[in-house]
């Protein structure tokens, strides 16, 4: 039998191993003829010479090229020739061996990929870092960090790029027995193993880390095998809030038994009734507090200069609820100030209705669009950003308290009773369920404006007809709408 | 970090480490921006360990233990004697920034006693999250909790910031928090997870980042004579109805300065574990309320066996199971066999046929498995007949907690 040594580069040789395993196939070379070698060690042996030219392609199923990366990071000596055996099989025949988790060398190889997948996990979860001062710049200049981590596995290429993404913003240096990462803002690099002693000593802000660690600490639930299980001993040398473990254990007794004997005591304060009072009073008491609290909470829908709030006297005895503000009406703060609001001011007029002594708002109170160069391009709310803005919309209109609310468009429609109906069936006279006013539905003012020319006409003056119909609704006498 | 913050964080630790939520699962995986800082992973790290056994993933603090309310159970209720403190904004600020880069955390859980209003306190709670995220570009992971009596729109407030939203549901009837927690309204709880359940289905749909880890709940045990069927079925209409990611079950723990309307006892630790196996079954396991109900006497969980044995046991004539024919929903209630290990059966036994063996290899609860199944070269001997079945399976009375 034909035997072979094959050197791969110390650590975890992805790229190395793949090469061999395909001259190894290709040349129909049994495992056990195989004898690998990771790292710089001179050997007796006579060894493969490497590929002269590209080693052949060979297919592998997707359940066998994801396992062989995480095994090839293990420590284990025998991971390369433990790997060969699996691609030997499968190239034999055994195309779904990876799957059959029951096989024996399945199931070693699956128990290796998990030592190195929970490995790499304690390294993001357990590895501290402590701060080392202000990197190139000087004072004023990036921060700087450092950490100091054992890995069990060869896994450090493999686990560097998950702090990069967690911590573009300051320099950091992960030194490790086996080779270092460092990261300066812009690239990810690796270099020779690092010592303990070039990361620093303390940090200010261990010893608040460590109060917390104990402070979070549950005394009556005390379950060391838990911990133990999930945080091994092996770990706890790097990690500062471990110190504060044997204590809290020796206490931990005491402290329970104090807790479980010690007779309730008499409250020593007494009871806050005036603050319990005030609390229930925080719902606004008047439309001037709402829209204080409209104004000053951020918008739903994000972008918007300032909150557009209704405008008109408490008491109106029309309420006109449009969709929601647009540009001119977020720049300026007032609802319909824009086209439209121009085009539903000269409606007002021809159907007889006083702007001055009606009530408008929006469903909505913020400005949503869409940035277009130097452009902003309305977008209409979606069904969840109208329901976020409903609770001011009925709050509002109860402090305004309207005989009759004219649902300017669908998105007035929803705000209003909850449900999506179209315009053209629900036009006229409407009831919103639950609501102490009458309702009326017709199409918004900027759906006018959409309109080509030749059809604008006869809509507009559809829409002047509606209004009318709202204004002598608004004027019936109390009750006239069930 | 001087004395002072120091001496808050402490208490403020301390006052809220009874809450049992630490997850930083759920939200979607992101990366910090240039200039930022912070990311998720989407299952969530835990960082430390506790010698309680649990994990330490998120800064679980307090804003402050000054608290109106007077829930017997509440270590902060305002008849309690223990020491307060109250955080600045900034203060919780800088402490999870500062942590988070020394990769303590992967991020913060807030709560708050109720001071001045719920709605106040509210406000307070998202100006802590709203300053993270915009001031510092924080991208780690953010649990808010939801104090249920805030204003609507404050509560959706916190959706913009947070990834995970909670309500406490504290105590499982409406009666014992008439009791227990006199300045709660159980019909207010419920409605407002409703609410909160509507608002970040419909932003998913819509694809608006509003909450993205959805909403968990916490029910206190043993604070009441609540039974165990009962909690399962409140947690089987609370997952049903509002879309809960988590409900998390919290043994009354004896607190300092306790309130004389409560037993001060051990916590029931077993029990509280018994019901999070049951929980379990009935999200991965497919087991409904009525078969978890069924696993139950007197409407209480065995403790000396898992409710998934318990529920063997009853139904014995359904056992035993062959690995190599049953089907997935059977092979999920083979006492032993948990969900990863019935999924590699179903994959390996289209290539092979499985022996006793195989199945060894493929989960670590063989023991308690094999009276249920059959191997290619194994059946149990009427082994499912025996009285004393239970007995054999049965774990050894010990004590969960050593001291």
């Amino acid at each position: 039998m034909r035997t072979r040594t094959i050197r791969l580069r110390p650590g975890a040789d992805l790229d190395g191993f793949r090469a061999a395993v395909r001259r190894l196939i290709r040349d129909d070379v049994a495992p056990d003829a195989v004898t690998w070698i990771a790292g710089e060690a001179q050997s007796l042996f006579p060894e493969d010479a490497p590929a002269a030219g590209p080693s052949p392609a060979l297919a592998l199923p997707r359940a066998v090229a994801a396992l062989v990366p995480a095994v090839v990071m293990h420590r284990d000596p025998e991971r390369y020739g433990l790997l060969h055996r699996l691609v030997r099989r499968v190239a034999d025949g055994e195309r779904h061996l990876a799957e059959v988790a029951s096989d024996p060398l399945v199931h070693r190889l699956n128990l290796m990929r998990k030592a190195v997948a929970s490995d790499l996990h304690k390294m993001h979860a357990f590895l501290r870092f402590r701060r080392a001062g202000t990197g190139e710049g000087g004072a004023g200049g990036r921060e700087r960090f450092a950490a100091w981590f054992e890995p069990e596995h060869h896994i450090l290429a493999e686990a560097a790029p998950f702090f990069s993404a967690r911590f573009p913003s300051f320099d950091w240096s992960i030194l490790t027995p086996d080779g270092s990462a460092h990261w300066d803002g812009r690239t990810l690099s690796f270099g020779p193993p690092g010592r303990r002693e070039d990361v620093p000593e303390q940090d200010a802000f261990e010893a608040g880390w460590t109060d917390y660690y104990s402070s979070t600490f549950n005394p009556a639930r005390t379950n060391l095998a838990a911990m133990r299980a999930e945080m091994p001993k092996k770990y706890w040398h790097n990690m500062p809030e471990t110190a504060a473990i044997p204590g809290l254990v020796r206490e931990a007794g005491r402290r329970v038994g104090e807790m479980i004997e010690r007779a309730p005591e008499a409250p020593v304060k007494r009871v806050p009734a005036r603050a319990l009072a005030a609390m229930a009073a925080q719902e606004p008491a008047s439309l001037a507090a709402l829209n204080a609290v409209i104004r000053a909470s951020e918008p739903l829908v994000p972008g918007a200069t300032q909150a557009v709030l209704g405008e008109g006297p408490q008491g109106a005895a029309i309420a006109f609820v449009g969709e929601q503000p647009g540009d001119q009406e977020d720049l300026q703060g007032r609802p319909f100030v824009g086209p439209a609001g121009q085009l539903l001011a000269r409606a007002l007029r021809e159907a007889g209705i006083d702007r001055e002594r009606s009530y408008l708002t929006n469903a909505v109170k913020h400005f949503k669009f869409e940035a277009r160069g130097k452009r902003r391009l309305h977008k209409s709310p979606t069904a969840g950003e109208v329901a976020h803005y409903r609770w001011w919309l009925d709050r509002e209109l109860a402090f305004v308290a309207p005989r009759l609310v004219v649902a300017l468009g669908a998105t007035a429609v929803l705000a209003l009773s909850g449900r999506q109906i179209p315009i053209t069936r629900a036009r006229g006279p409407a009831a919103f369920a639950g609501k102490p006013y009458g309702g009326f539905i017709t199409v918004h003012p900027s759906y006018l404006l959409r309109l080509p020319d030749e059809a604008r006409p006869e809509a507009y003056e559809a829409f002047v007809d509606d209004l009318r119909r709202a204004a002598s609704l608004a004027a019936a006498p109390a009750g006239a709408f069930g | 970090m001087d004395d002072a913050l120091k001496k808050k964080l402490t208490i403020l630790a301390d006052a809220a480490k009874y809450d049992a939520s630490c997850a930083s699962s759920g939200a979607p995986k992101r990366k910090a921006e240039a200039g930022g800082l912070g990311s998720t992973t989407g299952a969530g790290i835990c960082h430390a360990y506790t010698p309680d056994g649990r994990c330490v993933s998120l800064l679980k603090i307090l804003l402050t233990n000054y608290c109106l309310f007077d829930c017997a159970y509440c270590v902060n209720r305002r008849s309690s004697n223990v020491r307060r403190a109250k955080f600045s904004v900034d203060e919780v600020v800088t402490l999870t920034v500062e942590f988070y880069k020394r990769n303590y955390i992967e991020g913060l859980f807030l709560s708050s006693g109720i001071i001045r209003s719920p709605d106040h306190t509210m406000e307070q709670l998202i100006r802590v999250a709203k300053t993270l995220r915009q001031r510092h570009g924080f991208r780690g992971y953010i649990h808010l909790k939801t104090i249920p009596e805030a204003s609507p729109w404050l509560i959706e407030q916190a959706g913009l910031y947070a990834d995970r939203l909670s309500i406490n549901l504290e105590l499982p009837t409406e009666a014992s928090l008439e009791r227990l927690a006199p300045e709660k309204d159980g019909a207010a709880i419920q409605t407002a997870m409703g609410q909160m359940g509507e608002r970040i289905l419909q932003a998913k749909e819509e694809k608006r980042r509003f909450a993205p880890a959805g909403q968990s709940t916490q029910v206190i045990v043993g604070a009441d004579a609540s039974t165990d069927e009962s909690l399962i079925r409140t947690s089987a209409r609370l997952y049903d109805r509002y879309g809960l990611k988590r409900i998390y079950y919290s043994a009354f723990s004896p607190i300092p300065d306790a309130a004389s309307i409560l037993p001060s006892q051990s916590p029931p630790l077993r029990r509280e574990h018994r019901l999070y196996q049951a929980d379990w079954l009935m999200r991965y396991y497919e087991f409904s309320p009525d078969d978890v109900a069924g696993a139950t006497e007197s409407g209480m969980l065995a403790l000396d066996v898992d409710p998934k044995l318990a529920w063997a046991l009853r139904n014995r004539d359904r056992f035993p199971v062959d690995v190599n024919k049953a089907d997935r929903e059977m092979l999920l209630r083979v006492p032993g066999l948990g969900v990863r290990a019935v999924d590699k059966i179903v994959a390996a036994r289209k290539h092979a046929t499985l022996r006793l063996d195989d199945v060894a290899r493929l989960t670590s609860g063989l023991k308690r498995a094999r009276p249920f199944l059959i191997a290619a070269d194994y059946a149990p001997v009427r082994l499912t007949d025996r009285l004393d079945l239970r007995t054999r399976l049965a774990e050894p009375p010990r004590q969960l907690s050593l001291f």
